[in-house]
Formats: structure tokens, C-alpha cells, sequence
């Protein structure tokens, strides 16, 4: 895989770091280069995402759906089907395993929907380490679930009231922690975003997702037409999306719109806004006229994010990818079509990639193929999806 | 004219280090910024340090943050804050120094708010995000406004070095490993870092410590140790939102004045 040395995708991405981060960000660099093409590591992580995560995931022809809409065949990467109930597994398990060849005594991490928390807590717990987890006080509300689940997992979880007490904030708050402690502790971002070699280490772990729908679509003899990913930091997309790059197939990332992009109520950060700087790097940004970082919305806790990864931005500007977005009641739609027609609940975030589907199969002649990466599983969602049909169906 | 470098060789000649003070801009009204200001410079700080909010303040304490939120809940606005700083410069020749982080400037424009800034009377920039590995058009906008980069007590020797190198007014020494906000207790650590960076600079530029630092003591121990500038922040913010706005500027002056003394040598 590709490694831009000066971590920069083009003009994007980059290392706007405190000086204090400067040597645990080098460190973390020496040994991620270090261990990233190392075959005992290798080794030791597919062990770990075949026997305990549960790899390959497999590639489900989405037939009752795909009839339904009655365009091209929609085949759906199963991620929803990992350990812990998303792809967020991937990465936590890479990188714990590299925090422990780092010797790192403690871990820290953010979450935003609570499912990178949760996979954090799990691979902590399963390579015998500790974790901490940041996570903003609305979004502990509507994930209360993922907040139990990292209790009883053994993980402090950490309540960020600051700002807009959501993902942002929660970043914020662990760089704060790493930069207090950065001796000891080792910082596990859960998306492909923030200072180098973040967003390429994060890509690189799950890029397993974009090799392995490579080699499904290649023992069926075809190359998918479109591939559908939903983008919030965006690590489920960069990873499907990377690996698929030399393949003619149209790429979408599928933001969230929230109330509509007019509304000004949404966290689509590629489709209305413009570069800037945050967490370390320099990426589109959802700010004001003054380059304050402005408030987002969306009805799913894990895409409710300012920013984007850098990779993205590059993407975006060079139209390798083209980045979409779909609103609360394009999701909530979308999410009841899958459940009824598959029997499978995706995630409130991955609902955003099938309302892309949606539309994109309508277009298109059965001849075709769509991927669709469900990133998640959308258990954790019900409760919020139930609030939402209630409030409408009043209305 | 540069007032920054003048300060320092005015206070060498009298034997004195730097008292560097700092607040934020619009906490919790901009003319609660205007009587500290006054406060200051009655009470002897050497320079004055202003925040400009930013949404997002990542190597900031909650004190600092808190101030960030409120300034911005009150209205601070860029064009706002440079006609203060020129009511400022109209009232003093104090040393202005503007703290906030990167994207306010990458957005803005780095050549143009710099322009801007340095019209209305500011005379060096610190920015905590800004690592001097993406730095290049920031220095090229810069001029001949001073670029303040921070060094920590984990940045290697020859990373000093380099660091030094585009640094100008003075060097920036983080403390203690955290964000800004007071602590009790100095840190073995610091002292030995303190040292170490000023053999490190061979007097090339001055050095200043800041990060935790809020009591007279705090800043003799830093001066003693070799600090050529101490820089007292969070607990400024905390006296502005304890003390009644009629009281602010004699508070102020009197706090000023207690931390002021130790660095008369």
C-alpha cells in the first residue's frame, strides 16, 4: 500500500500537532512503518481478525431487495456480521496489537456512536490491556446501549460536556489526555482522520474490507459497477474505496444530510464545506465565515462530525470518488427497507450507504452490480429509530 | 521596530526578566478585556498576550476553554477584535502578542489576517497547533511579525535547535505535560528543561515559561532556574470572572504587580 511520507493527500492532511505530541506521534510512526510489513505481526493480527472478529465477513447478494427496487444487484460486504456489531474491529485490533509491541501501558480512545468504544474495550480486553474512552454527553444519551457495553467490558468511559458534547469534542478531549500523558499512553483513533500517520495507518486496517470484496466479486466473475460507502471520518469507505481504486467502478461516499443540507442541521463536511484545519489535520471542515468549527447534526451519532478525512478530501477535489448525502428520512426509510426485505437491521450510519443504493439501483439495468458496505449493525439504533417514527407519525 | 526584541534588551539592561500576561479577547466582554488591559499595564507586565477564541481549543485547560465559549457566545468577531487591539496600541506601547490556533489564520487567509493584525498593532503571533513542519506559509506570511513556536520538555535536542531557528520574540516553553491551566507544585522536570533549553539557545533567543503557572512563587522559582520570561494565563481568567467589572482593573493591578516582583532581579 502506498505511504505518503509527508502525510499529505494532495494538499490535505499533514500534522498541526502541540509540540508535546511531536515525539509520540514519531514514535508511533517508527513503529507503525516498522511493524505495518512485519509477517509475525501480520500473522498475529489475521489470527485475530479470522478466529476472533470473525473474517473474511462475507458478501451477500441482497436478492429480495435488489428485485424490489428492480435495477442492478446490490450486494452488501457484511461487516455488521463482525465482533462487536461494526467494522470499528478492524482497526481497534491493529492497533492495539501495535500499542502493545509499543509497550504502551494504557490506551486511550474516542467514540462518537459508542461502537468504536465498545471494539476498543473488546481488543483491550482480549490482548490483555486497559482502555479509557472519551464520548460526548448527548451522544452517552442516545447510545446508552454502547455505554453499558463498554462498562461491562472493563472501560472507563469518560463524559466530554465541552462544545457540542458529540464525536468532535470527544477528540478533543483524548488529544487533551494524550498530550498529559503522553509517556505512557497510547492513543487509538477510531477513523482515518487526524495528524499523520493516522489516516493511513487507520485506511490500512481496513482496507482488509475493499481487499476482501475484491476477491468475492472476482470468484463470481464480476466487477462491482458502483461502490457505496457512508462517510462520516470515513474509515469504512476510505477502506472499501482504496483497495478498489485500480477497478473501473464509480465510487460514492454517502454523507449524512441531516434536515437537509439547506438546513444547516447536517455533518455532509465534503458536500458544502471547505478546507481548514482540526484535529491535526487539514481537511474540508463544516465551519463559519470567521473559521469557527460550526455545529452538525445527523440522526446517527458516528457520522455527527465537522471533518473528514483527509484521503476524502483529496478524493473529492480529484473526482475519484464522489461523495453524496442522504437525510434523516432518506436513512430512516432505508433502514426499514432492508430490515423488512433482508431481515437485517443495518446501522443508522450504514443506512445512509443503502439509501444511496436505493436511488443509485432504481438507475441502473440488472446487468449491474452495486457493493454496499454495511459498516454496522443497527441494534444499538432501535430505540432511536422507534423516538423517530414516534415523533412523525404524531406529526 | 521591533517592540518584542526592544523589550527584552530594555529589561536586560535593567535586570529584569519578563512578565508575560494573558487574556482572552471578549471574557466575558470586550470591555472587561479593555479594563485588564488597563489592569496590566499599571501593574508592570512586560507583555500582554491575547486569546482569540477558537471553537476548538485543543492544548487548552477548561479555564481556557470555558473563556473560548463564552467570548464566543458574546459576539467576538475578528474585525471587532482588531478595532481593540487598535484601541489598545492607542493607549500603550506594550508588546502585543496574539495567541489562537491555526485555522483562524488558514482560513482567513494567512498573509491577509497577518496584514491585518499587524496594522492594528500586533506585534507576534502563537499558535499551539501549528508544528513548524507545516509552517512554511505561515513564516512567509509573517514578515517581520514575530512567529513564537513552543517547544516541550520531551522535544529532542536538535528539534529545539530547529524550532529555535524560525522562532522569533521569544521561545515558548510548555512547562509541564498538559494543557494551559494552573497547577500547584513545579515539576523537577521543568527546571532541568529550563536549563537545557537555554543551553540549548545559547542566549539566541529569549525563552519563556508558561503553562500552570499562577502564584508570585511560581515565577521566582522560574526565573531563578533561568527563564528569561514567565507567562501566568488561566489563573488572569479566573480573577476576571471572580472580580466585579469596577474592581477589575485595581484587581488586576495588584495581582500584576505581586507576580512582577519577582522577576526584578
Amino acid at each position: 500500500m502506498k505511504y505518503p511520507k509527508d502525510g499529505r493527500f494532495g494538499e490535505f492532511g499533514g500534522r498541526y500537532i502541540p509540540e508535546t505530541l511531536v515525539p509520540a506521534i514519531e514514535e508511533l510512526e517508527e513503529n507503525y512503518l516498522k511493524f505495518k510489513d512485519d509477517q509475525r505481526f501480520k500473522k498475529e493480527l489475521d489470527y485475530y481478525l479470522k478466529v476472533y472478529a470473525g473474517r473474511p465477513t462475507p458478501l451477500y447478494y441482497a436478492k429480495n431487495l435488489s428485485e424490489k427496487l428492480g435495477g442492478a444487484r446490490i450486494y452488501l460486504k457484511r461487516e455488521d456480521l463482525l465482533h462487536g456489531g461494526a467494522h470499528k474491529i478492524n482497526n481497534t485490533l491493529g492497533q492495539t496489537l501495535l500499542a502493545k509491541k509499543m509497550h504502551k501501558k494504557r490506551i486511550i480512545a474516542e467514540t462518537g456512536a459508542g461502537q468504536h468504544g465498545v471494539a476498543t474495550a473488546m481488543a483491550c480486553a482480549a490482548l490483555g490491556t486497559k482502555a479509557e474512552v472519551y464520548m460526548g454527553h448527548k451522544d452517552m444519551t442516545r447510545q446508552e446501549l454502547n455505554v453499558f457495553r463498554m462498562n461491562m467490558l472493563g472501560c472507563k468511559v469518560h463524559p466530554v460536556k465541552s462544545g457540542s458534547k458529540t464525536l468532535k469534542d470527544a477528540i478533543n478531549e483524548a488529544i487533551r489526555d494524550w498530550i498529559t500523558n503522553v509517556k505512557n499512553t497510547y492513543y487509538l483513533l477510531g477513523s482515518a482522520v487526524g495528524p499523520h500517520p493516522y489516516p493511513v495507518m487507520v485506511r490500512d486496517f481496513q482496507s482488509v474490507i475493499g481487499y476482501e470484496i475484491k476477491s468475492q466479486m472476482k470468484k463470481i466473475n464480476k466487477t462491482p459497477d458502483v461502490v457505496i460507502a457512508c462517510v462520516g471520518g470515513g474509515s469504512n469507505a476510505i477502506g472499501t474505496f482504496y483497495p478498489l481504486m485500480d477497478q473501473n467502478s464509480e465510487m460514492i461516499g454517502v454523507e449524512a444530510a441531516g434536515k437537509g443540507l439547506r438546513s444547516k442541521m447536517h455533518s455532509a463536511t465534503l458536500s458544502s464545506g471547505s478546507p481548514g484545519v482540526l484535529h491535526g489535520m487539514m481537511t474540508y471542515l463544516l465551519q463559519d465565515d470567521e473559521g469557527q468549527i460550526t455545529k452538525t447534526h445527523s440522526i446517527s451519532a458516528g457520522l455527527d462530525y465537522p471533518g473528514v478525512g483527509p484521503e476524502h478530501s483529496y478524493y473529492k477535489d480529484t473526482q475519484q470518488v464522489k461523495y453524496h448525502s442522504a437525510t434523516d428520512a432518506d436513512v430512516i426509510d432505508a433502514f426499514l427497507m432492508l430490515t423488512r426485505t433482508e431481515g437485517i437491521i443495518p446501522a443508522l450510519e450504514s443506512s445512509h450507504a443503502i439509501a444511496e443504493a436505493i436511488k443509485v439501483a432504481r438507475k441502473t439495468k440488472r446487468s449491474e452490480s452495486i457493493v454496499v458496505t454495511l459498516s454496522g449493525r443497527g441494534d444499538k439504533d432501535v430505540q432511536e429509530v422507534q423516538k423517530y417514527l414516534n415523533r412523525h407519525e404524531q406529526n | 521596530m521591533n517592540r518584542i526584541k526592544e523589550k527584552f534588551a530594555e529589561l536586560e539592561s535593567k535586570n529584569q526578566k519578563a512578565l508575560i500576561s494573558y487574556i482572552m479577547a471578549g471574557f466575558p466582554n470586550q470591555k472587561a478585556t479593555m479594563s485588564a488591559v488597563r489592569g496590566l499595564v499599571s501593574g508592570g507586565a512586560d507583555i500582554i498576550e491575547l486569546g482569540f477564541p477558537f471553537s476548538d481549543p485543543l492544548a487548552d485547560g477548561h479555564v481556557i476553554q470555558n473563556a473560548s465559549t463564552a467570548s464566543l457566545q458574546h459576539g467576538t468577531k475578528i474585525a471587532g477584535f482588531f478595532d481593540m487591539v487598535k484601541k489598545i496600541r492607542a493607549e500603550t506601547d506594550i508588546p502585543l502578542v496574539l495567541m489562537t490556533y491555526t485555522n483562524i489564520l488558514y482560513h482567513y487567509g494567512y498573509a491577509k489576517f497577518i496584514a491585518k493584525a499587524r496594522h492594528a498593532g500586533i506585534d507576534g503571533f502563537i499558535l499551539p497547533d501549528m508544528s513548524i513542519e507545516e509552517s512554511k506559509e505561515y513564516l512567509k506570511a509573517a514578515n517581520d511579525v514575530d512567529t513564537i513556536f513552543l517547544i516541550s520538555p520531551n522535544t529532542s535536542k536538535s528539534r529545539v535547535q530547529k524550532i529555535a531557528r524560525v522562532s522569533s520574540g521569544f521561545l515558548y516553553l510548555v512547562a509541564v505535560f498538559g494543557t494551559t491551566g494552573a497547577r500547584t507544585g513545579i515539576k523537577r522536570y521543568t527546571l532541568d528543561a529550563i536549563k537545557q533549553v537555554k543551553g540549548q539557545t545559547r542566549g539566541m533567543i529569549p525563552v519563556g515559561v508558561g503553562f500552570g503557572v499562577s502564584t508570585p512563587e511560581d515565577v521566582k522559582r522560574y526565573v531563578r532556574a533561568g527563564a528569561d520570561a514567565v507567562i501566568v494565563g488561566s489563573a488572569y481568567l479566573r480573577l476576571i470572572k471572580d472580580t466585579r467589572q469596577d474592581k477589575l482593573q485595581s484587581k488586576i493591578a495588584s495581582y500584576t504587580h505581586s507576580l512582577k516582583k519577582q522577576t526584578i532581579l
